[in-house]
């Protein structure tokens, strides 16, 4: 058992802890900014999904994977602005809204894989962005395993986590965006532009879920596969509930569940546990601090539909 | 009295053409719809009008294609009823999934486990367990929401995760059948719903199927409950100073939705797939939200409009073999159709400027 146990707990699985939480928590923080103006933003996993087409489908035509992940960026900024013009502008249901992008993307992605590539199932490989290994660092023993080597993505994301918290919390535009969550009509007598607000934090959410699909499909993978996001999209929403609305929680749900999904494929590939009860984990804890049983959580906004007098 | 009467008629009339605009906002979504995606196939090279007619041909041309597209309608009018139920009530049931497996899950083994009971009581026992067992589901968000005011979009979408994965387990170890495929045994021939238009799998299900549109219609129209739940829906708090416990309401509501979802989930086994296959939904909860708002949140508006997504994919199917469009324009076309129905504001803008 003592043997099997080394097996399960290793550098190794806490370096793939961390490459899985990164689409996790770049989604989660784009949920965030989403949330925090008042717009559920079920979509991520439908953004994540075609971001991460259009990453690869630029890197096949450039050569290029930064180009790619700026297309990605860029993609999921497209549907954010989608999502918000039927929630925002036509003040639509953001939850059905939503459910259109997820089925959208599936739809769209597959159809333009079977046009580019002549498959509905994968891409072919293309460049993706190269590791790299920090001196030094890399040489600190247990640490440097950890996290000595990995794609930049993955340390963009404490950067961008903490630049979150800065823009939410330090400086006048993060309190416009809480105020209009929080209160859209004192907002706008406070001379706020609710509307251009809301926008801004729905197509902000897409850009970072946008990142998350890079990650994928330029980082992990090296080409885009149907359906490659998994529903990281929705665990996404689940870490920001889990990680209460706020940068740095977001950053340790997503490591968390991040685990979780490390540690899932370990066992699997051992043969020790079934897979299914540790991918449950991630929903069974958000109905459980949804019932209050870990900690209370209360969302930042009642996700009305704001309407001018 | 004449007063009366005529008012009466004034507001019937007020009635009827406010649902005959419902409905015409319903067709404009669709039309808009397929305009899109006839300019998606438009750019990718394919003739939209030859796809749209080959589409059409596959899903009402023959016997074939209708007994089809009624097979691929039965799952989506149980869940899309069950997305309605729970919205009249102004709850927002998304997991219509989790329920809807659960229920097909527990029949199968209704199914497997008690064979030797005649048919006239293997059958409705089925249906029985599993409609119960998706309601129960459904029970746990509106506990949540009840107790805590955990909010139904989240608790029901992660359940279906949670459902997922629990049936996912259960076929994968304890009730795995021999062979590679995650699946259980196949049902006992008792437990088997018969199929009504072979070579097609349409099955009894389809019955079971119109006869709830019948029921819901009447529940919501015609029953106490069913008013406390619209009175719930339309104004919660006037609702409660009326003597109507919302509580309560709330409970019934997902109770009653997540039976019908697992209903839906009985019917698909004993009718089609005979034994419960691993993956084997491909989403056919998420479509009931998408189906019950296209059809209106109206019990026979779901049945169109579950016809209507059926025909997409079976008719999708034919269309794919025949001039190689691939398959995945037919779920462009139904997140298109969610898209637009998602707005009303977008399309009343639409006709109106049309009007002028």
């Amino acid at each position: 058992m003592m043997v099997n146990l080394l097996d399960i707990i290793s550098v190794g699985l806490f370096a793939a802890a961390i490459r899985m939480a990164t689409p996790i928590v770049y989604a989660a923080l784009g949920g965030m900014f989403s949330e925090r103006v008042g717009v559920v933003n079920i979509g991520m996993e439908g953004m994540m999904l075609t971001s991460a087409l259009g990453g690869v489908t630029v890197s096949y035509y450039t050569g290029n994977p930064w180009l790619g992940v700026a297309a990605a960026v860029a993609t999921g900024g497209l549907l954010g602005i989608i999502h918000a013009v039927v929630t925002v502008k036509y003040a639509g249901n953001q939850i059905v809204s939503g459910t259109g992008l997820n089925i959208l993307a599936m739809g769209f992605t597959a159809y333009m894989s079977q046009i580019l590539w002549g498959s509905r199932g994968a891409s072919e490989r293309v460049t993706g962005i190269k590791d790299i290994t920090i001196p030094i660092l890399s040489d600190v023993p247990v640490i440097g395993p950890i996290i000595g080597t990995h794609s930049p993505l993955v340390y963009l994301m404490p950067v961008v986590t903490i630049l979150c918290y800065v823009v939410l919390f330090k400086t006048p535009l993060g309190l416009h965006i809480r105020a209009v969550g929080e209160h859209p009509t004192a907002a706008e007598t406070a001379g706020i532009d609710v509307v251009k607000i809301k926008y801004m934090g729905v197509i902000v959410s897409g850009m970072l879920a946008g990142l998350g699909g890079a990650f994928l499909s330029l980082s992990h993978l090296n080409l885009f596969a149907r359906g490659m996001t998994g529903g990281r999209g929705f665990i996404a929403l689940a870490a920001l509930i889990f990680g209460k609305w706020m940068p740095f929680g977001v950053l340790g749900a997503g490591l968390l569940f991040g685990f979780a999904d490390a540690l899932q494929m370990r066992l699997q590939s051992l043969g020790i546990l079934p897979p299914q009860i540790i991918l449950m984990i991630p929903y069974v804890l958000t109905v459980a601090i949804l019932a209050g049983v870990v900690g209370r959580a209360r969302p930042p906004s009642d996700y009305k539909p704001y309407k001018r007098d | 009295m004449v007063e009366k009467l005529t008012g009466a008629a004034r507001k019937t009339l007020a009635d009827m053409r406010r649902s005959s605009e419902d409905a015409l906002f319903q067709v404009a979504a669709i039309l808009l719809a397929f305009i899109v995606g006839a300019l998606v196939l438009y750019a990718s090279g394919y003739d939209p009008v030859l796809a749209y007619a080959a589409m059409l041909k596959g899903a009402f041309g023959d016997m074939y294609g209708i007994g089809q597209t009624l097979t691929q309608a039965t799952p989506i009018i149980f869940t899309s009823l069950a997305f309605l139920i729970s919205s009249k009530a102004g709850l927002f049931n998304i997991g219509a999934e989790g329920q809807f497996l659960m229920g097909a899950f527990t029949s199968s083994l209704v199914g497997i486990y008690l064979a030797g009971l005649p048919w006239i009581l293997h059958i409705p026992l089925a249906l029985l367990v599993g409609a119960v067992a998706g309601g129960a589901w459904g029970l746990i968000a509106a506990v949540l929401k009840a107790r805590f005011n955990a909010h139904e979009v989240i608790t029901t979408m992660m359940l279906s995760y949670v459902a997922a994965y629990l049936t996912g387990y259960m076929v994968n170890y304890p009730f795995k059948a021999p062979g590679w495929v995650s699946q259980t045994v196949k049902i006992a021939p008792t437990a088997e719903f018969p199929r009504i238009l072979p070579p097609t799998q349409l099955s009894a299900g389809i019955i079971v199927a119109l006869a709830l549109v019948a029921f819901t219609a009447y529940l919501l129209r015609k029953t106490i409950l069913g008013f406390e739940l619209r009175a719930i829906g339309l104004n919660p708090s006037a609702a409660e100073s009326a003597g109507i416990s919302i509580n309560r309401g709330i409970m019934m509501a997902m109770f009653l939705s997540g039976t019908m979802a697992g209903l839906g989930g009985a019917c698909e086994i004993l009718g089609v797939h005979r034994r419960f296959i691993e993956g084997f939904s491909p989403g056919y909860g998420w479509d009931g939200l998408a189906v019950a708002l296209v059809g209106g949140l109206d019990p026979v508006g779901s049945l169109l409009a579950s016809i209507l997504f059926g025909a997409l994919r079976s008719g999708g199917m034919i269309m794919t073999r025949a001039t190689k469009v691939p398959l995945d324009i037919v779920i462009i076309l139904q997140a298109l159709v969610i898209l637009f129905v998602a707005a009303p504001m977008f399309i009343r803008s639409l006709l109106k400027r049309r009007r002028k």
